[in-house]
């Protein structure tokens, strides 16, 4: 069905390791014109979507979107969390399939796009979750459904002779016999480039690439991405880290809601200018207005708490009406920390106050009672929402007990459901549907009903917004707003800075499993943020001991 | 805002009309067993007009109540997402402890019928006991379920064995006598199994619709991880499922008994795969969280039919009823299945 003939085996390899002499010009003298929508255009774009919409169930998730990548060209999609980035790019890459619309292979039309038939043109994605078999070693990833053959056998030298050529062009100081689950991430990351190199890809996807990378890997990983870009492949960035786009991109394109919001050069649009266009609206119409009582009494106090591999010796405190923002790096141990002071995970040494009464570590259930604390879960399909039950089940699951010690007292589950829904407004066509067919936004608010109903005094959002839309997202920091309004204790753990600094009052930053700083008032900045989240910048926080 | 309001109302008209669907998928799937059912019995009925009488429905009924019985445990088991493989042989286990515990009281002087509830409570306790022990390993010890009951399945078969040296161990006749009535007698024209089957069925309803308890079952089967993070005691109530297994099974052998008196290592061979047919026939997911008790009845039902139906007749034999069951299984399986796919 695919009409472009393969690259052929021979070729793949030798042309590969040769960025000296690239086929293509480095850097393409004229950008292409976002307006020039068709595969029509010369030259023909490696990849391009004419159209392409996608609908999961009843949520569209893309409408119509027409863009184009070039080769040789660095092309960055930014958008917030659930902007339909990652679904693009599945399309591209022949992962899922579009509701409608239409995929274009230098300039020819590709009929049912499989995962299969677009690697065999060369398109390589990598994912958030890296795609390697772990238990094969690196060489034999790097080959991966293109082994080198002679005759029926493998033709180990050759594979080894072109695998160690591609593990130093991407900088892998790796044994090529070595097991990819013995591997560190960057490493990992590193792995896929290499095999996407080897493989001879012609466009390259990278779905957030850096989020688990230290600044010094992810430099090194930009040097590869625009030498890899200088040899003629179209290089398809996914970010919301608008520096890291700007520094590397040629062009960038925002997505908002599954529009295509603009598609700019990126010497012409200003940083501030991506996030008004990211989020559709000034930041002050987004974020409540930050009210603070102060009350210098702690709520809650923790002190020198250990999660065995995730979390050491934390100390900190959060105060009564309180919105306690929690940042770092994904992996840092923000999660694990919480999870360990609800039971929900196993703790390693350390104590918890409440009032100033010491209170024993334990399950769940017993935090809930003796902290009077809730934590709304990261993963809302996986920990939050039993999916195929209806909205108001899953409402009612935690401390189902107030309905009845033995039975449930239906009526009464029914009439604080619909409190529920009215309160957070949301929208649930039909009682008996399960919440796999709500949209995001409405399934999240779900969980927030499910969270909130126990009446806590104090709430550990875990990324209360991810993966839901703008005006959700509004109502939610409006939400956690008004609960630390009423004097209860919020902490908002987020990947996302701009939530950290528009709604909190003050952040602790977390990087490899410790607490790291401490900030407030003006201190709250994404630069200072970031420096401490990736170890640029190192303070004597008054919580080290 | 408004772009975003005006996608949610755009998705909610679709989901309706996608609602549609679902209602008819969803009826076929819950109606399925109970048509099955019907279907049956107009077939018994055309085969053999002796079918609808009396005689011939408390004998089907009294036959379906220990496969029933023990289904509604099996059902608590498969909604939390678990499986039990050693029901045949715990009820073997508890029949040839019973069995000697009646006859030993009785030979010491007990008058009979202190010595039959002593029995009775015994064998209870060792039910509970039994499903103690299996969900304390699938929890505690992080073994599968299937696993850990593929081999409490072989401990409790082969004690049996031992106990009986190999042989057949036997109520003392004076003993049998006395325990008779509570298989063979009836209440009220209906036979006291079946009434035994009908409280278990009420009971085991209410419980799984509308007790905490059955809720957390549904919910720990659907998803244990969200089950957590909601602060459900998720191995408390696994194990709880498997306690109330444990005592179905014991109660359904306190039925059998009486019937044949005796226990050997081929006493309820393959009742733990009728059991689980009955389960899954009746229309409750293996891969656990959604389930009904009336359905698991209907299922120990159909497959009871089946042979009883396959015995009035001469067209199919006798010896293709496995074929037969099979077939049920299977269809079964695909009606559940086309009201999953998205």
């Amino acid at each position: 069905m695919l009409e472009v003939e393969l690259p052929s085996r021979q070729h793949l390899c030798e042309v590969s390791i040769k960025i000296e002499t690239p086929q293509m010009p480095p850097k393409p003298q004229s950008p292409p014109d976002p307006a020039a929508s068709g595969p029509s255009a010369a030259p023909a774009p490696t990849l391009a979507a004419s159209d392409v919409s996608k609908a999961f169930g009843s949520v569209a998730v893309l409408k119509s979107i027409t863009l184009s990548f070039q080769p040789g060209e660095i092309h960055a999609i930014v958008g917030e969390n659930g902007a339909g980035k990652t679904t693009f790019v599945k399309i591209l890459a022949g992962m899922i399939e579009p509701t409608s619309g239409e995929i274009f292979f230098r300039g020819n039309r590709i009929e049912m796009a499989t995962l299969r038939g677009m690697e065999s043109l060369g398109v390589r994605f990598i994912h958030q979750e890296l795609n390697l078999a772990d238990d094969l070693t690196v060489l034999e990833n790097i080959f991966l459904g293109r082994e080198v053959a002679k005759g029926p056998f493998l033709d180990e030298a050759t594979m080894r002779e072109r695998g160690r050529k591609v593990l130093a062009q991407v900088g892998a100081d790796v044994d090529l016999d070595a097991k990819v689950k013995d591997l560190r991430v960057s490493e990992k990351q590193l792995i896929e480039i290499a095999r996407a190199i080897a493989q001879r890809a012609t466009a390259l996807i990278l779905d957030e690439p850096t989020s688990v990378l230290t600044q010094r890997e992810a430099d090194r990983l930009f040097q590869i991405i625009q030498q890899f870009a200088e040899s003629g492949a179209a290089i398809i960035y996914i970010s919301h880290r608008l520096e890291e786009v700007k520094r590397l991109a040629h062009c960038i394109t925002v997505l908002r809601d599954g529009h295509l919001i603009a598609t700019r050069k990126a010497g012409e649009i200003s940083p501030s200018e991506i996030v008004r266009l990211m989020v559709g609206r000034s930041l002050q119409d987004l974020f409540p207005k930050k009210n603070y009582n102060r009350d210098e009494k702690y709520v809650l106090e923790v002190r020198n708490l250990s999660v065995r591999g995730y979390v050491t010796n934390a100390s900190f405190g959060l105060k009564k009406g309180e919105i306690l923002g929690f940042a770092g790096l994904i992996g840092a141990g923000r999660t694990e920390l919480f999870e360990g002071i609800m039971g929900l995970r196993s703790v390693s040494s350390g104590m918890i106050f409440k009032n100033g009464k010491r209170i024993k570590l334990s399950d769940y259930p017993k935090a809930l009672r003796a902290l009077c604390a809730v934590y709304l879960p990261e993963d809302r399909k996986g920990k939050g929402l039993v999916v195929s039950f209806d909205a108001q089940t899953n409402y009612s699951l935690l401390g189902l007990e107030r309905f009845g010690a033995y039975f449930v007292n239906q009526r009464a589950e029914r009439a604080a459901f619909k409190k529920a829904i009215e309160r957070l407004q949301i929208k649930v066509p039909d009682r008996f549907m399960p919440v796999s067919r709500l949209s995001g936004g409405n399934q999240q608010k779900v969980v927030l009903a499910k969270v909130l109903a126990t009446e806590p005094e104090i709430i550990v959002f875990d990324e209360p917004t991810r993966g839901i839309d703008v005006g959700t997202k509004a109502q939610i920091y409006h939400l956690i707003a008004a609960m630390a309004a009423e004097g209860r204790s919020c902490v908002v753990i987020s990947s996302e800075l701009l939530e950290i600094i528009g709604l909190c009052h003050r952040v602790i930053v977390m990087r490899a499993s410790r607490i790291v700083a401490s900030l407030e008032g003006d201190a709250i900045a994404e630069d200072e943020i970031m420096m401490y989240a990736t170890g640029l910048k190192q303070a004597h926080s008054p919580f080290d001991q | 805002m408004n772009s975003a309001q005006a996608v949610e109302t755009k998705s909610d008209q679709r989901t309706q009309t996608g609602s549609n669907w679902r209602t008819v998928a969803k009826w076929a799937q819950t109606l399925g067993p109970l048509i099955a059912l019907l279907l049956l019995v107009v077939i018994g009925v055309l085969l053999n007009p002796n079918f609808l009488s009396w005689n011939n429905l408390s004998n089907v009924l009294t036959r379906s109540a220990f496969i029933g019985i023990i289904s509604v445990g099996g059902t608590f088991v498969i909604v939390t997402g678990q499986i039990d493989l050693s029901v045949g042989a715990m009820a073997a286990f508890i029949a040839s402890l019973m069995i000697i515990v009646m006859n030993r009281l009785a030979q010491s002087g007990w008058p009979l019928p202190t010595a039959l509830i002593a029995g009775m409570i015994g064998g209870l306790v060792v039910g509970l006991l039994a499903g103690v022990v299996n969900g304390l390993l699938a929890t505690r010890g992080r073994i599968d379920s299937f696993i850990v009951t593929l081999g409490t399945m072989g401990i409790f078969r082969s004690l049996v064995t031992f106990m009986a040296n190999g042989g057949t161990l036997t109520l003392d006749s004076g003993v049998r006598e006395a325990y008779r009535p509570v298989f063979y007698d009836s209440w009220l024209n209906v036979p006291i199994p079946v009434w035994v089957l009908a409280i278990v069925v009420v009971i085991g309803t209410i419980v799984l619709t509308k007790t905490r308890f059955g809720r957390y079952c549904r919910a720990v089967g659907s998803n244990a991880e969200v089950a957590h993070y909601s602060a459900i005691r998720v191995s408390h109530i696994r194990v709880i499922a498997f306690v109330v297994q444990g005592f179905c099974v014991a109660l359904a052998t306190l039925l059998y008994v009486p019937r044949l008196g005796s226990a050997s290592s081929s006493t309820g061979v393959l009742w733990e795969l009728e059991a689980i047919t009955a389960v899954v026939v009746g229309g409750t997911a293996l891969r656990g969280g959604s389930g009904r008790v009336w359905g698991s009845i209907v299922g120990a039902l159909i497959l009871t039919l089946i042979g009883n139906i396959l015995n009035l007749t001469s067209i199919i034999s006798v010896y293709l009823n496995g074929a037969v069951q099979g077939i049920i299984i299977l269809g079964a399986a695909l009606l559940q299945r086309s009201s999953r796919t998205r």
